[in-house]
């Protein structure tokens, strides 16, 4: 029986989850970072890190903590990417608005397509968003009108009050300030009456149903808050980026947050930023390696998941953890 | 007053009449027992009362409402709690925490405030945390509070899910086989926080099979066999019963025993 290893698991959980703890820590390497930024690659790479760490922050929520998989989030991204396209574009909406409409849209869509998606398990809820984020990505392409289709679009920067965003720097405290609210949000949403209730579904149904947790509605509450979480970075990256296509929706980028949940540590704020870092760092750091890069990424990722299975920052925290006991 | 009742409640699984007509009321504030040999339809009869599965056939009625068919979140939220035969523990969360969600039903903020940690919430997690704790301390687990629950002792892990669904605060608690794989020692510390939440005018319908248990803590005893009521009770009584002894011990074994003087 796993009897073990979730105990252990749990002992450094305590340590990790306290809010307080977890934001300060978040919140020194978001600030001390720069310092060892020396060029504007670096800062973009940053930024980069930082706005998928958003994603992966809601999408832990979903997963790490209620454990229920998507395999279409990016199709979340997809919609807030394109809300701050087309929003400025076609409808003459201030970027601002448009990405609060994007994340409005994209609750709204969670809650439409949530109630008759999670009540299936395991794999059957794996396929079943799958095809939601297919399905995304496909309009995304079709409505080529409105998005540019496959080629994509241009995205306008983004003005606040007359001030412009533009250049990394900024980018990089605009993307690291809105990651440290995301996770502090998700941080309080695990010690409150609505967190206990995601975390008992996930580790036995019936035994929540039975104490009056309604699942349903708290699967839909959580899978809508990583909606919008999954929107907003998708916003942030299309402003960043300055251009995008319906990859940003695409399957493979769907499979590359659950990879960043699940590398970081599944049920681990820190975790997602780790796990965020590791994936977009890593390739760009290995192209030295030309033809085998993308070998030698593999095996990283094969070895991680090998050596630290319960994911990089849960594993790590269990071994100091339980050092000191 | 009638708490809780079954009303010829039925129940099939393919062929097989698990449940089978049965009716059964409870009286308020008494710890009623239902007893029967294996696979005579118990934790079946649970799962009807408690809403995890529909009846075919039949009624629950539940503090004088019809509450038949109602799904178990809502009648945890009327006061009807239960624990399970093999354990349903949240592996990952500690005791504590455990048993703060069992307390659920009488949190009151809402996603977006636990989202911010609005100051009511503060106050919830707190009150949530006081009477989890108070819930641990009535089965002797206040000292394993933060101790993660995968690491606990089985017959500490049966304790917790009793404090787990009295946290809750029931009218009725429906106990499936508490005492099941306990030892000696623990079957005694289960005994004591029975009657002690029977103490406290909670109504306690429990199912067991540790005989000794069942007799001693029991004011009124059901026993079931194939899916039907075979005799209702006090202990002496149900103990005297030809029916049940025959349906224990089979008609030789009950030869012997009435043979031998019991």
């Amino acid at each position: 029986m796993s009897v073990g290893a979730p105990a252990t698991q749990s002992r450094l959980a305590s340590l990790w989850r306290h809010p307080l703890a977890s934001t300060a820590a978040l919140t020194a390497l978001v600030a001390v970072t720069p310092l060892f930024l020396t060029s504007s690659y670096h800062y973009r790479i940053a930024v980069l890190v930082l706005i998928f760490a958003l994603a992966c922050v809601g999408l832990n929520l979903l997963m790490g903590y209620a454990g229920q998989i998507s395999l279409g989030h990016a199709g979340f991204m997809g919609i807030g990417a394109y809300a701050v396209a087309v929003g400025p574009t076609h409808l003459g909406l201030p970027s601002w608005l448009s990405l609060i409409a994007g994340a409005a849209l994209s609750g709204l869509i969670a809650f439409i397509v949530g109630r008759p998606i999670l009540r299936l398990k395991r794999h059957y809820l794996a396929v079943a968003t799958l095809g939601f984020g297919l399905l995304i990505a496909i309009v995304l392409t079709n409505e080529s009108e409105f998005t540019g289709g496959p080629d994509g679009m241009l995205v306008p920067r983004m003005t606040l009050f007359g001030w412009t965003a533009r250049g990394t720097i900024v980018w990089y405290w605009v993307a690291g300030i809105s990651f440290l609210v995301g996770a502090r949000l998700a941080l309080n949403l695990i010690e409150s009456p609505t967190g206990r209730a995601l975390r008992a579904i996930h580790d036995g149904e019936v035994a929540a149903r039975v104490l009056g947790v309604d699942v349903a509605r708290k699967k839909l509450a959580v899978f809508v808050v990583a909606a919008v979480y999954g929107s907003v970075a998708g916003s942030y990256f299309a402003l960043f980026n300055g251009h995008i296509t319906p990859d940003v929706a695409g399957f493979l980028r769907s499979i590359e947050l659950v990879a960043m949940v699940v590398l970081g540590g599944m049920g681990s704020i820190v975790g997602s930023l780790v796990g965020a870092a590791v994936l977009v760092v890593l390739p760009q750091s290995l192209t030295f390696l030309h033809e085998y890069e993308h070998m030698v990424l593999g095996l990283i990722i094969i070895g991680i998941m090998i050596f630290l299975r319960q994911g990089i920052v849960p594993t790590l925290a269990a071994a100091i953890g339980g050092r000191r006991q | 007053m009638i708490v809780l009742s079954a009303d010829r409640l039925s129940i099939s699984f393919g062929a097989v009449h698990a449940v089978d007509a049965l009716s059964l009321e409870v009286e308020e504030g008494l710890v009623f027992s239902i007893i029967g040999p294996n696979g005579a339809g118990k934790t079946t009869l649970f799962n009807l009362i408690s809403g995890l599965y529909a009846p075919d056939q039949g009624r629950v009625l539940f503090a004088g409402e019809d509450v038949t068919g109602l799904a178990p979140e809502k009648l945890a939220r009327r006061g009807l709690s239960r624990t399970f035969q093999n354990l349903q523990i949240f592996f990952r969360m500690t005791a504590l925490e455990n048993v703060m969600v069992g307390r659920h039903r009488h949190e009151a903020t809402g996603l977006i405030a636990d989202l911010l940690h609005l100051p009511a919430v503060t106050r919830q997690n707190r009150q949530t945390r006081e009477a989890a704790l108070a819930a641990l301390e009535r089965v002797g687990l206040a000292a394993m509070a933060e101790r993660p629950a995968g690491g606990m002792s089985y017959g500490g892990l049966k304790r917790l899910e009793i404090a787990r669904a009295l946290a809750s605060e029931p009218k009725v608690l429906l106990l499936d086989e508490p005492a099941a794989g306990c030892n000696a020692v623990e079957t005694e510390e289960i005994k004591a926080i029975i009657r002690s939440i029977a103490g406290d005018g909670i109504t306690v319908v429990l199912v067991e099979h540790d005989m000794r248990l069942v007799m001693n803590v029991s004011d009124r005893i059901h026993v079931v066999a194939d899916g039907h009521t075979l005799a209702e009770g006090s202990a002496s009584e149900v103990r005297a019963d030809p029916a049940v002894i025959e349906a224990y011990l089979g008609t030789q074994g009950a030869r012997e025993a009435t043979g031998a003087g019991g």
